[in-house]
């Protein structure tokens, strides 16, 4: 939204500001100033000029020298020009020597202008500049009387002509004005138009606000004679308004109109659309104006499209609506998409003689769904789709009819059409200044509440304490938006600073959120740096992971409306990302890459989805380079520690997962629970990728990790008692793990292990082949007492024993 | 029995202070003070004295052997000396040759910037919560004031997966749960992931964070809110920082203000930062909508409450003048490791 000073003060006569002063104080009133155009930034000693004689340039066939007069007294300056449309006699702006124009003929609009200096042409001096609109930093759909090709010819313009020679021209332009850019806030509707905001301008800076005075229109004749309108739906049109012009004589609309309507943008076209265009800038309210000639049976309906239908709109294109959208229609055919764009075959033609004024309102999401159906956003559109205010249509329908007797643009025919079957009525609050004191933590007298609410046209009982607040502010419902009034205008920056003074909370993370902060402090002493990846990605993933036609991981939750197939699917591993992360850093030649991200994963419940899925937290590590299996193997045993899992976790080989190296898979097994797994990266995968060294993967599965017995750490005191260390030395078939010798070591044992630790792997000469051999140290300990000799050595008895069952024996 | 004295004491020293070697130390020792040694024999041959004598000349004997123990000890802990400084002399590095490399590794910015965040609100009494990233329309929207088909809806770009199933769009629908939960006072932040349907490109990601704050109590007033948002604006960007509170529209919060803090680059004189206006953007805020408390069974006669939506990336941006959005999700280590 876009608005000119000069507009908002024909409604604020007394407002006194400047740019920046308007800017900060609607700002902080509410009316957010995004920006604002100063016509006349690079505009400096310009005036009106007299040319009273023109010569030929003694060595130029294009350049002429003029004396120009620059002031009442007679003084004249020499300026050669090469405009081809001067003549003796006319008023012209002039630069002087020293001043600034926006822009050059040479080399268009520059950001600080251009400054003139006295010169030389072809030999001849020069002492200043006759300027053309586009030098004076504007344009000829702002000034439509200027000439395109040379100096802008202030004489021609009856408005201008008696202009006193040497007075500022920048002022008798009306230049020294700005342009500013508004946000305005869905619930502002009122503000969508000049008037809204110049209500708000005039409540800021404590002026009167001065709305245009509409009289009645109309000649004595009947408008229902001319047209009939009935409302199918009236649900979707709460109120269709309808005039009649007739004897119309178009033509361009006056200067001032135009003006306005070019600073904010739009293109004037003649006194019939540009009043539409403006009472639509002005009041918020679209209208439409047809040509009543081609309206069959002189009948507006208003109903639903069929589904199907097709109809060209006055863009000329063919649009296929459904039955969701409404259509104006006359007695036989369709002649408008309601509130979004009129038929080509009733549209305003430069031999139209008599036209229907449609002010309507539609419902604003009906109105938003099909334009988004038909792919089309027009003016009328946006401002449809806020939801307008019904009793504000027959206000602008007579404000255009007005301005239509005004610029004699027609006669406009008695009466009006108005289809309004449900008025609706203004609300009434009850305001309480306590409460609205409690609520802001101020001390604001109720008397200057009183006077904010009447500022903005609330009407207030003082009796019963209750504001009646007009239809156009339709935000305003209950007390904590009287309280938003207040504040905004008593100025959010005077409420005070202070600290809620409630029940004192105990603040802090859940245990969740602990436990991925010890995981992240593990993983960054071990050299991972944090990543993160979106929590969509392409289904084309599984593929690339090798995953079965039935892998569960492929049961994904998809989105509807996402941004591309590439982002199509919500993950149900972190290993796509975390990969496509080591590939990207492997593509740039990283080396030794270790990243970790703790990501969360989506496991629907069923497919499609109806009830919300189970979102599961994932602490995802991958590297390559330096480091194997057993470093990556490391860092997942530190941080399961840290998580507080002080038990045995048992690494258990895996082969099901195709995305790891057969060999080289481990699921972590704790109280029965797989919380992790680990492997190395099937060369194939590897290649799927793109990375061309080894990779290591591991997940810790943080949600199973929570479900563990909770590990409060507890001191158990330094050992006070001696420790019995034994050696042995086993030699085994190759396929028995270490993790099953250890198995029995803990089972065997019995109550005085302390601890086991494997120092030495031997595969070689000195077995058999097939064998290979693996040497423990075990420690065993007694809290209470010195271990004897004996103890410990039934303790290795029963180790080696069950070992020998499974064909473990001594090595000799 | 003098003479023969002062003659082994004078070889002695002589021997000692000739020595070159630590070994040859423990021979003098031998010759000397051996069990056949010359002072031994000496004493010894004290047989042959007037008993009378006998007690001086052991004495000056002894004297004789203690000051050759302490002379050998003294040569000896020479020696030790000298052997050391040799080794240590021999055992120079130079220091200025490169560290062994240890693996680096770094917390992702936003994170960084999140626990600064964090820290200062649960300094502040607030717990720190966690909400779904898929929710129910009801908990994004419809509990938060923004009803079905309202505009503010389609400003919004949601991703959808069912009709009322999608991607939170703003962690908003954290309050809404918690307050569900009835227990009173809240004070709660909850930082979480967000989805908005927009391209990726220097300034847009189709996924950022936001940090929602909400307390509930008896009594809680915009000035309340003004003087937490003043704090944690304090805290995190610096004691000089100033604050300012505009006027705005939120479906679920009246009445509603946004948030700009002196710009903490050029201190609000005006910088490439601050697009030259002194101030920065960093949240939205306000009262919590009657509606919304009643919503959630909350009675707004009884109780008020504050709530406010920070976004992180945006901080995280400012602070470490990343120019470029995208970088945070690309995890280049070089990238990374600058954290």
């Amino acid at each position: 939204m876009d608005t000119s000073l000069s507009w908002i003060k024909a409604y604020v006569p007394d407002l006194s500001c400047s740019a920046q002063e308007y800017t900060d104080a609607m700002t902080l009133s509410g009316t957010k100033v995004e920006g604002y155009k100063e016509f006349d930034k690079n505009l400096d000693k310009i005036i009106v000029g007299k040319i009273n004689k023109i010569e030929k340039h003694p060595d130029a066939d294009k350049l002429v020298v003029c004396q120009v007069q620059i002031d009442e007294e007679g003084t004249e300056v020499q300026i050669v020009t090469g405009a081809p449309n001067v003549k003796e006699g006319q008023k012209v702006p002039v630069v002087l020597e020293g001043g600034h124009v926006a822009s050059s003929h040479k080399d268009g609009q520059s950001e600080d202008g251009f400054k003139i200096k006295k010169g030389k042409l072809r030999g001849v001096e020069s002492y200043g500049m006759m300027c053309s609109i586009e030098e004076l930093g504007s344009n000829s759909n702002m000034y439509p009387d200027a000439d395109p090709d040379g100096i802008y010819i202030l004489s021609d313009n009856p408005e201008y002509a008696s202009a006193a020679v040497g007075s500022d021209a920048i002022g008798l332009l009306g230049l020294h004005d700005v342009v500013f850019e508004y946000e305005i806030t869905s619930n502002r509707v009122d503000c969508f138009g000049v008037l809204g905001i110049a209500r708000e301008a005039a409540a800021t800076f404590g002026k009167k606000f001065v709305p245009p005075v509409v009289t009645g229109t109309g000649n004595s004749e009947d408008v229902n004679n001319y047209i009939k309108v009935e409302v199918e739906n009236p649900e979707l049109c709460p109120r269709y308004t309808a005039r009649v012009v007739k004897n119309i004589k178009l033509a361009p609309s006056p200067e001032w109109m135009q003006r306005r309507l070019a600073s904010v943008g739009i293109r004037p076209i003649n006194n019939i659309v540009d009043i539409t265009n403006y009472v639509m800038e002005e009041y918020a309210q679209p209208m439409h104006a047809y040509d009543l000639d081609t309206i069959e049976d002189r009948k507006i309906i208003v109903r639903k499209a069929a589904e199907g239908e097709k109809f060209t709109t006055l863009d000329g294109q063919e649009r296929e609506l459904d039955d969701t959208m409404l259509m104006i229609c006359d007695g036989k055919k369709p002649i408008g998409i309601a509130g979004i764009m009129g038929g080509e075959n009733s549209m305003i033609t430069d031999n139209v003689t008599t036209m229907l004024f449609e002010a309507a309102t539609f419902n604003g999401t009906n109105i938003r769904l099909s334009g988004k159906k038909l792919g089309m956003r027009t003016d009328a559109q946006a401002k449809f789709e806020k939801g307008l205010d019904p009793n504000n249509a027959m206000e602008a329908m007579n404000r255009a009819c007005q301005l239509v007797e005004e610029l004699g643009a027609g006669e406009v025919v008695g009466g009006a059409v108005d289809v309004y079957p449900v008025k609706k009525e203004p609300v009434v609050i009850p305001y309480d200044a306590g409460k609205i004191n409690a609520l802001l933590g101020t001390d604001i007298p109720e008397e200057e509440m009183i006077k904010y609410f009447e500022t903005i046209d609330l009407i207030v009982d003082r009796e019963n304490k209750t504001v009646t607040v007009p239809t156009w502010r339709q935000d305003l419902e209950r007390i904590a938006d009287l309280a938003e009034e207040v504040a905004r205008f008593y100025g959010y920056d005077k409420i005070p600073v202070t600290l809620p003074k409630s029940s004192a909370t105990t603040g802090g993370l859940t245990d969740k959120l602990k436990m991925e902060k010890a995981a992240r402090t593990v993983a960054e002493a071990y050299g991972f740096c944090e990543g993160m990846t979106y929590s969509f990605e392409s289904p084309k993933v599984y593929d690339k992971l090798c995953l079965g036609e039935d892998d569960m991981l492929r049961k994904s939750i998809r989105i509807s409306n996402p941004l591309g197939e590439d982002y199509s699917v919500m993950r149900t591993s972190p290993l796509g990302g975390m990969l496509y992360s080591l590939a990207n850093n492997y593509n740039r030649r990283n080396k030794n890459v270790r990243l970790y991200e703790i990501a969360n994963v989506y496991i629907p419940k069923e497919l499609p989805l109806t009830e919300l899925p189970d979102e599961r937290t994932m602490l995802a590590f991958g590297m390559y380079g330096e480091g194997d299996f057993f470093t990556m193997k490391g860092v997942i045993e530190t941080i399961i520690k840290k998580l507080g899992l002080d038990g045995i976790a048992e690494y258990k080989p895996g082969t099901s997962r195709n995305y790891f190296h057969p060999g080289r898979q481990a699921e972590v097994i704790y109280n029965g629970k797989e919380i992790a797994y680990i492997g190395e990266v099937h060369p194939v995968v590897q290649k799927n990728f793109e990375i061309g060294e080894r990779v290591y993967i591991a997940v810790i599965d943080l949600k199973t990790v929570m479900e563990m017995p909770s590990c409060i750490v507890k001191y158990k005191g330094v050992p006070k008692f001696p420790a019995i260390t034994r050696d042995i030395s086993l030699s085994m078939k190759k396929d028995v793990t270490a993790g099953e010798v250890e198995e029995v070591i803990r089972k065997k044992a019995g109550k005085i292990l302390e601890s086991y630790e494997l120092f030495d792997i031997y595969e070689g000469s000195q077995l058999l082949k097939g064998y290979k051999s693996l040497a423990y140290k075990i420690v065993f300990r007694a809290q209470d007492r010195t271990l004897t000799d004996d103890e410990a050595g039934k303790a290795m008895d029963k180790i080696i024993s069950s070992l020998a069952e499974k064909e473990v024996v001594l090595r000799q | 029995m003098k003479d023969k004295l002062k003659k082994i004491m004078d070889t002695a020293i002589e021997q000692i202070d000739a020595t070159e070697q630590l070994d040859k130390l423990n021979d003098i020792k031998v010759v000397f003070l051996g069990k056949k040694g010359e002072l031994t024999s000496l004493l010894k041959s004290m047989k042959d004295l007037a008993p009378e004598d006998r007690p001086k000349a052991g004495q000056m004997v002894n004297e004789a052997r203690t000051k050759i123990e302490g002379m050998l000890e003294a040569k000896k802990k020479e020696f030790e000396k000298a052997v050391l400084e040799e080794k240590l002399a021999n055992e120079k590095i130079d220091v200025t040759l490169p560290g062994t490399k240890l693996p680096e590794g770094h917390r992702h910015p936003s994170n960084i910037t999140l626990e600064e965040v964090e820290n200062i609100f649960i300094g502040m009494g607030y717990k720190v919560v966690e909400g779904p990233e898929i929710e129910k329309d009801y908990y994004n929207f419809e509990a938060l004031n923004i009803p079905a088909d309202h505009p503010a809806k389609d400003e919004q770009d949601t991703f959808y997966i069912t009709q009322d199933i999608l991607l939170r769009t703003q962690t908003s629908s954290v309050q809404v749960h918690e307050m569900e939960k009835g227990e009173l006072p809240i004070r709660m932040i909850a930082p979480g992931r967000v989805f908005r349907s927009d391209e990726m490109d220097a300034t847009h990601s189709p996924t950022f964070h936001q940090i929602e704050g909400l307390v509930v109590d008896k009594g809680i007033t915009f000035a309340d809110l003004k003087g937490t948002l003043q704090e944690f604006a304090k805290k995190l960007f610096g004691e000089e920082t100033k604050i300012k509170f505009r006027p705005h529209h939120f479906q679920f919060t009246e009445p509603s203000a946004e948030v700009d803090v002196s710009c903490f680059k050029c201190g609000g004189k005006g910088c490439r930062f601050c697009k030259g206006s002194g101030w920065v953007e960093i949240l939205g805020c306000g009262m919590v909508h009657p509606h919304v408390l009643e919503m959630s069974g909350i009675d707004p006669e009884e109780y008020s409450g504050f709530a406010f939506g920070v976004g992180l990336e945006r901080i995280a941006l400012f602070k470490y003048e990343i120019d470029d959005m995208r970088l945070l999700y690309e995890n280049d280590t070089r990238f990374l490791k600058q954290f």
